[in-house]
């Protein structure tokens, strides 16, 4: 039997994208892994700790590392919430110690305890890449993302542009500063239609609801799909959103 | 009422109750480096910024000041009074300022340039040090004139930051110089020339 | 206590400014331009020492170390700077500073002064106090002159003027200087105009006004760095040198230093070295001012000190990295943070330093700087001293929201107690899928309150008809 995964979906994710945390079981199948998903898992408290509502983020991290425990890793779409959960949970308290070393962002997944940067897939369009801002800088995850892309056959990868700015996505942000996020968006769709992509990709699906969630109001005709998405599709199965 | 100067020093002591532990300083930077020959790299640094700069011989060096200080077409050159003699080349007017006899500030602003020497250079960075020592004068002659020539022997050339500030004692008036006066306030880009010197020229000796 | 000028009067929160300040194309070009200036040359700068992140460690410990023993640290400066003929004054507040200074200009006799740009001065609104007292103060940077000559407000820490472009520092000099009629907008023209302007003032005020960049405990020795020569001017000429200095401003040793001249130029100007840095020790005979006055000024840097997360905030030695690369600031400029301080580290730094107002607007004010930001992290990532500014914004979010009964903190404690519990979290999945009704194509264009604050400008996906955990029941359970 391989690797004994748990799938954390993440609440945005599990209520907004299921697509996108059905590609992860597909793909981290397909790569021989055991995956489950606890069926007790929430949300990481991420929105709460940093809108400065610590003591309900305390509340949140404390049953969530419960509902991981006995996991050999746990594997998030996303580099924020991944992100939340080792580089803030051991702030928050020590029981969360244990899941936050056994936790992982999808390309480190793949990357780092799995060993593979071509995992097969097959996805014949342009694409960009948006690094996002807690992948990037709280987990440093680096080049992983775009050494997986790059072995994705028929995939045209573009450069984008400015790509290490914010989207200007920043949780409640996006919210409380309206007007200046959505300034930030402004540049950032300028750079992905640049690129003249078909597609913009990243690690996490909050990044990508606003960036596409622009781009759809704009009517711009480019979609936004998370990377597990992309490295689901398989020449033999392309990967279909579910009707 | 308790003066300022107890009162925050109390606050201190109150903010820190919670005594935070000793602190151990990483040393782990370089504090000599191997930058090559720091004199081609000290000549590069300081081109960089926009100023003059030339490698001389000591021999050769009275005819070198000369050449620079024709070149830029002086005419009253004011110098600390213990440079050597033989930098004041002749048919300038040198103007020489000491502690005993200070020049008058409006003499330096009227002075066509100011000849030094220095106290150490970095090659790293293209900076000359100035301590207020020999052949240096007070801090307003390198300031006021528009054009400074200063002479910087090979010996005085250090590779990086750390072992300058080794050189150094904090307690002279000290003024680094890193090319001619600049500006990065308009647009954030760099521009040579505001208060300070406007023509830097560094001669390199040895 | 007086209010602290460090925010200024009547500034709205900081989205009610910058929804003005985005309006505002022009302002948003000139900081675009400049920021992506020097980001790109602060990268080449720093690549170039290959030990850049261990000086960050090492600048980051020894102002901890300072931090940590600092009664001691401002005792032993005290001292040494007392020893070389220096006089050392005490300042609680802003108030008290600026009385301090204007009482030591007038035992100089002098109704004039010119100052080095100084973000300490800038703190206490020393200019204007000094106007009250009948003193003129001449700013004599160039952008703090721009800034003057324009009756504008800073909007950056090193280049306070940045929000403006050459051809509007040539329309502010043509209004505000003489004989410079045919002044053109080339910034070597701009820069020869300021020194003109102010040559004869250099050569004639008898009082200098400095902030410091650093100061050695152990020496007594007061750092200034600069570009223009204008610090020099004034460290040099006058026979009175006034430096208001924030007390943490120290470094232990002159050594120490080794480490700040590397880690500052490249931070801020994106040089290898500044052109200009003037160390002096209390008075030297013969050479420079004949009289020296340093002011401590705390202003709410000890209760900054007292905030175990806060406290970081106080390693800043003012390079403006952190500012050049955020995102908000680049968008929204300086003036919207209401402050002298502006950018990622003034949304951590007023907060803290202005703390304690009476003021409800301020208050409001105060409170908003921390979620003036997508918490993106760049700003962590050049400072130089390796403040933490993404934790400490979270902390004071925390602060601002302590205690609050908002329609926000109802919602985040219901979000909270519904994700307590799997089963509820699955009802509340199952209610937010009624957005599905008033969806087109899968996407929801418009929202009320406070939804609309998305939807105004980015559509948002409809809750799946399945959700993940939904499926994975079905499928696998």
């Amino acid at each position: 039997m391989g690797t004994r995964v748990a799938l954390f979906a993440t609440c945005l994710t599990d209520t907004f994208f299921p697509d996108t945390a059905r590609a992860v079981v597909r793909l981290l199948e397909r790569l021989g892994c055991d995956v489950d998903f606890p069926a007790a898992q929430t949300c990481c408290g991420q929105m709460h700790y940093n809108t400065g509502y610590r003591a309900h983020a305390v509340k949140l991290a404390k049953r969530h590392a419960k509902a991981f425990d006995g996991y050999d890793a746990v594997v998030a779409p996303s580099g924020s919430c991944a992100g939340m959960v080792r580089e803030v949970y051991p702030d928050l308290h020590r029981r969360t110690e244990s899941v936050a070393r056994r936790t992982y962002e999808l390309s480190e997944f793949l990357v780092d305890v799995l060993g593979v940067t071509d995992v097969g897939a097959y996805f014949p369009h342009r694409v960009t890449y948006h690094p996002t801002c807690h992948s990037l800088r709280m987990l440093g995850v680096g080049e992983k993302p775009l050494e997986l892309l790059r072995h994705v056959r028929g995939l045209d990868l573009v450069e984008l542009s400015g790509a290490d700015s914010c989207c200007g996505f920043g949780g409640t942000f996006a919210l409380k500063n309206a007007e200046t996020s959505t300034a930030m968006l402004a540049d950032k769709m300028t750079h992905v239609l640049e690129t003249r992509a078909q597609v913009v990709t990243a690690g996490d699906n909050s990044c990508l609801m606003h960036i596409g969630g622009g781009l759809s109001r704009l009517k711009t005709g480019v979609r936004s799909l998370h990377l597990a998405e992309i490295l689901a599709s398989t020449e033999e199965e392309p990967w279909a959103a579910t009707p | 009422m308790a003066d300022a100067r107890s009162v925050i020093l109390g606050r201190i002591r109150a903010a820190l109750a919670d005594r935070p532990g000793p602190v151990t300083v990483p040393r782990e930077y370089d504090r000599v480096r191997d930058l090559g020959d720091v004199l081609t790299l000290f000549e590069k640094q300081v081109a960089d910024y926009r100023a003059v700069v030339r490698r001389v011989a000591e021999s050769a060096l009275p005819a070198e000041i000369e050449s620079s200080l024709t070149a830029h077409g002086v005419r009253v050159m004011v110098t600390p009074a213990d440079v050597p003699t033989w930098w004041r080349v002749g048919q300038f007017v040198w103007s020489l300022d000491a502690p005993m006899s200070p020049l008058p500030n409006a003499a330096l602003d009227r002075a066509d340039g100011v000849l030094t020497g220095c106290a150490v250079a970095i090659a790293q960075t293209g900076t000359i040090v100035l301590d207020a020592g020999y052949a240096q004068g007070r801090r307003a002659l390198t300031l006021l004139p528009d054009y400074h020539l200063c002479v910087v022997h090979a010996d005085q050339v250090v590779a990086t930051v750390p072992e300058a500030l080794a050189r150094l004692e904090s307690t002279r008036p000290l003024t680094f110089i890193s090319g001619p006066s600049a500006t990065s306030d308009i647009e954030l880009d760099r521009v040579e020339g505001v208060h300070g010197p406007r023509n830097l020229e560094v001669l390199i000796v040895g | 206590m007086g209010r602290n000028p460090v925010t200024w009067l009547g500034s709205p929160t900081f989205p009610n400014a910058a929804r003005d300040a985005l309006s505002d194309v022009q302002l948003r070009g000139n900081l675009a331009h400049a920021t992506t200036t020097i980001r790109t040359k602060r990268a080449a700068a720093v690549a170039e020492l290959p030990d850049w992140q261990r000086l960050r460690e090492s600048g980051q410990a020894i102002k901890d170390e300072v931090l940590s023993n600092l009664d001691s640290y401002l005792e032993r400066l005290e001292a040494a700077v007392t020893a070389r003929g220096g006089i050392v004054h005490w300042a609680r507040d802003a108030a008290e500073a600026n009385e301090i200074v204007l009482r030591l200009v007038k035992e100089a006799g002098a109704s004039e002064v010119v100052k080095v740009k100084s973000m300490a001065t800038a703190e206490i609104g020393l200019n204007e106090a000094l106007e009250e007292g009948g003193v003129s103060a001449i700013e004599t940077d160039l952008a703090e002159l721009i800034v003057q000559l324009g009756d504008d407000r800073p909007s950056h820490i090193l280049v306070p003027a940045i929000h403006r472009n050459r051809s509007e520092i040539r329309d502010i000099f043509r209004s505000r200087m003489s004989g410079v009629e045919d002044l053109s907008d080339t910034p070597a023209e701009l820069a020869e105009a300021a020194r003109a302007h102010l040559r004869r003032k250099f050569l004639s005020a008898k009082v200098a006004i400095s902030g410091a960049n650093f100061a050695v405990a152990d020496t007594g020795s007061v750092v200034v760095v600069e570009s223009e020569g204008n610090g020099r001017m004034c460290l040099t000429l006058p026979e009175t040198l006034i430096t208001v200095m924030g007390i943490e401003k120290l470094v232990p040793t002159w050594s120490d230093l080794e480490v700040f001249l590397q880690l500052l130029p490249r931070s801020s100007t994106a040089e290898r070295m500044n052109p200009y840095t003037s160390v002096w020790t209390g008075v030297t005979p013969g050479d420079g001012p004949r009289k020296f006055h340093l002011v401590l000024l705390d202003n709410g840097r000890t209760q900054t000190l007292a905030d175990r997360v806060g406290r970081q905030a106080l390693r800043c030695i003012r390079c403006s990295a952190c500012l050049n690369v955020c995102p908000v600031y680049e968008r929204t400029g300086g003036q919207a943070y209401g402050s002298v301080y502006p950018g990622p580290i003034g949304a951590i730094l007023t907060p803290q330093l202005g703390a304690g107002t009476d003021d409800p607007q301020t208050a409001a004010l105060l409170k908003s700087l921390p979620f003036a930001s997508s918490l993106c992290g760049a700003c962590y990532e050049v400072c130089p001293v390796r403040i933490d500014i993404p934790s400490v914004l979270v902390h004071l979010r925390g602060k601002a929201v302590e205690g609050t009964h908002t329609p926000e903190s109802v919602a985040m404690a219901a979000a909270s107690w519904v994700m307590q519990s799997p089963a509820r979290f699955r009802l509340a999945q199952r209610a937010a899928s009624v957005l599905r009704l008033i969806s087109r194509r899968g996407k929801v264009k418009r929202l009320p309150w406070p939804g609309s604050k998305w939807t105004d400008s980015r559509d948002l996906p409809a809750p799946a008809a399945e959700t993940f955990s939904a499926w994975w029941r079905r499928t696998r359970g």
